[in-house]
């Protein structure tokens, strides 16, 4: 039992570690102005994440904070800097301080509160021994799918996942109609490979 | 003529990019037994093309996968999903009930098996149709770029 | 003390991260820095889930095979388990939000581009003036021509 004490010991000092990390990447995009760079430590910060997630044992939601935030969402963030600036105005000094103080007074809040919160790990928290667990006991006489994430997600709650893939289409749809089909650089390719051809 | 500042990245993405592909179906169908599933597979095959119009170029990329298929895509992963509810209501079961799929009686796990699958591969589809649309989207919207960016 | 530091630390880092992605999505005037910010802050959001739902000395939700009987269906629907799992609910809940949460991040960035299109600046202040001088202005025309209507 020694074993799993100090086996847990190490994996919470590694989890405050990376979130020590995520703190200092945080603070260095605040100051940041260019958004190059601001672009590229937030896909830092969601890979990370995503570590920390496979470190609490939440390993689907890693993959997917690493594919998401660290892939999909610095591409995209790329491509939305190309077509604006690629600086941040200086921000002014008195600005800052108001929501500063805010955030100061709210985290002092949400501390305040955790004290109502059960321990960390602890496996007799309403939230572990609810729904989570009873999903766990009938997953496999239900479904017979050994990673339970899966079958919650397609099975026991497929309407929630319905109603998840049609807003990621029509976000996607939404995108399209502001921006156009993005059959406007094709277009403009064509266009100067005809010139290229003519040219010589 | 064709310029070939980006050689060693056109050499390795060419090796990359079938892993990628491949990675992204792994992920899809084994989501049942280990970590994975539809959102994944489909973020993994979005970039993918996005890899593709990166180094090759969006034209190269839209010629390989048009922006209309990659729409339709999405249209028909949601389509997908929502089907297969409608099975198991014409089989007389609830919506997303997938026990009702084959009319099994509990304890009969292929209709929810054929029902995961199915919903996943739906997932697969919208996920990555909508991702690749975005970033055609954005990626071939013309910039405007003025002289003081430079 | 310390055990309280233990047991709440985690929680406290969590909120200490949240509030920077909060800061920066208050404080920046630059509206991409400002969507980076939200982002993050939602980032956050998930990481604070998923550690309500670690269950210490467990492993991920996938079922080992001890908790796999070949006979799938007995008389018992709930089976008592061998191993301790994490909570795989909050999981589910934060791997959609993710995904939920590129898209909207993607339709915001639209919604910037076009506003940069319209505006030619995408800082939040210099926004709101070229909008209130566009206002006076108008407001300035209807003053004229309803004096005009007047004469």
């Amino acid at each position: 039992m020694s074993g799993d004490v100090m086996n847990e010991t190490s994996t919470s000092i590694i989890s405050v570690l990376l979130l020590c990390l995520l703190f200092v990447m945080g603070v260095a995009i605040a100051r940041l102005r260019n958004l190059f760079a601001v672009v590229m430590l937030a896909g830092i910060y969601s890979l990370v994440c995503a570590a920390w997630f496979i470190l609490v044992d939440a390993v689907d939601v890693g993959f997917t904070e690493a594919a998401v935030g660290a892939g999909m969402s610095t591409a995209v963030l790329l491509g939305a800097i190309l077509l604006t600036s690629r600086n941040a105005k200086p921000e002014r000094r008195l600005a800052r301080l108001g929501p500063l103080a805010v955030c100061i007074a709210a985290g002092a809040m949400l501390i305040y509160a955790t004290s109502d919160l059960p321990a960390a790990g602890d496996p007799s928290s309403p939230a572990n021994t609810g729904t989570g667990l009873t999903y766990l006991q009938i997953n496999w006489a239900d479904t017979g799918v050994p990673n339970v994430v899966t079958s919650v997600l397609a099975s026991y709650r497929g309407f929630d996942t319905l109603g998840e893939t049609i807003v990621v289409f029509i976000a996607g749809l939404a995108v399209v109609l502001l921006l156009g089909f993005g059959e406007r650089s094709l277009s403009e390719t064509l266009r100067k490979l005809k010139k290229g051809d003519k040219a010589p | 003529m064709k310029s070939d500042h980006h050689l060693i990245l056109r050499v390795v993405a060419k090796g990359l990019l079938p892993l990628i592909t491949i990675y992204a179906f792994y992920v899809q169908f084994h989501g049942e037994v280990s970590a994975g599933g539809g959102f994944q597979a489909g973020i993994v095959l979005a970039v993918a093309v996005i890899l593709y119009a990166l180094i090759f170029g969006l034209a190269e990329a839209m010629r390989a996968v048009p922006p209309g298929f990659a729409r339709g895509l999405a249209a028909v992963g949601v389509l997908v999903y929502g089907g297969v509810g409608v099975w198991a209501m014409v089989q007389g079961g609830q919506y997303l009930e997938y026990q009702a799929l084959f009319n099994e009686p509990p304890g009969g796990h292929d209709g929810q098996h054929t029902g995961i699958i199915l919903v996943e591969l739906g997932v697969l589809f919208a996920v990555a149709g909508a991702m690749v649309s975005i970033f055609y989207a954005l990626a071939g919207r013309v910039a405007e770029i003025r002289d003081e960016d430079w | 003390m310390w055990d309280i530091i233990l047991e709440r630390g985690g929680y406290w880092a969590i909120i200490g991260v949240m509030m920077i992605g909060l800061y920066i999505a208050f404080s920046a005037e630059n509206l991409i820095k400002r969507l980076v910010g939200l982002s993050m802050f939602q980032t956050t959001i998930c990481l604070f889930y998923v550690k309500l739902a670690n269950v210490a000395n467990a492993t991920a939700p996938i079922l080992l095979p001890e908790d796999m009987p070949k006979g799938a269906y007995g008389a018992e629907r709930v089976a008592d388990l061998a191993h301790t799992y994490s909570n795989p609910l909050p999981h589910v809940l934060m791997l959609t939000a993710i995904v939920v949460g590129v898209a909207t991040l993607s339709l915001g960035l639209a919604l910037i581009v076009r506003i940069n299109e319209s505006y030619g600046t995408i800082e939040a202040d210099e926004i709101h003036a070229s909008d209130v001088k566009v206002q006076m202005a108008e407001e300035a025309d209807a003053a004229r021509t309803s004096g005009e209507v007047a004469v």
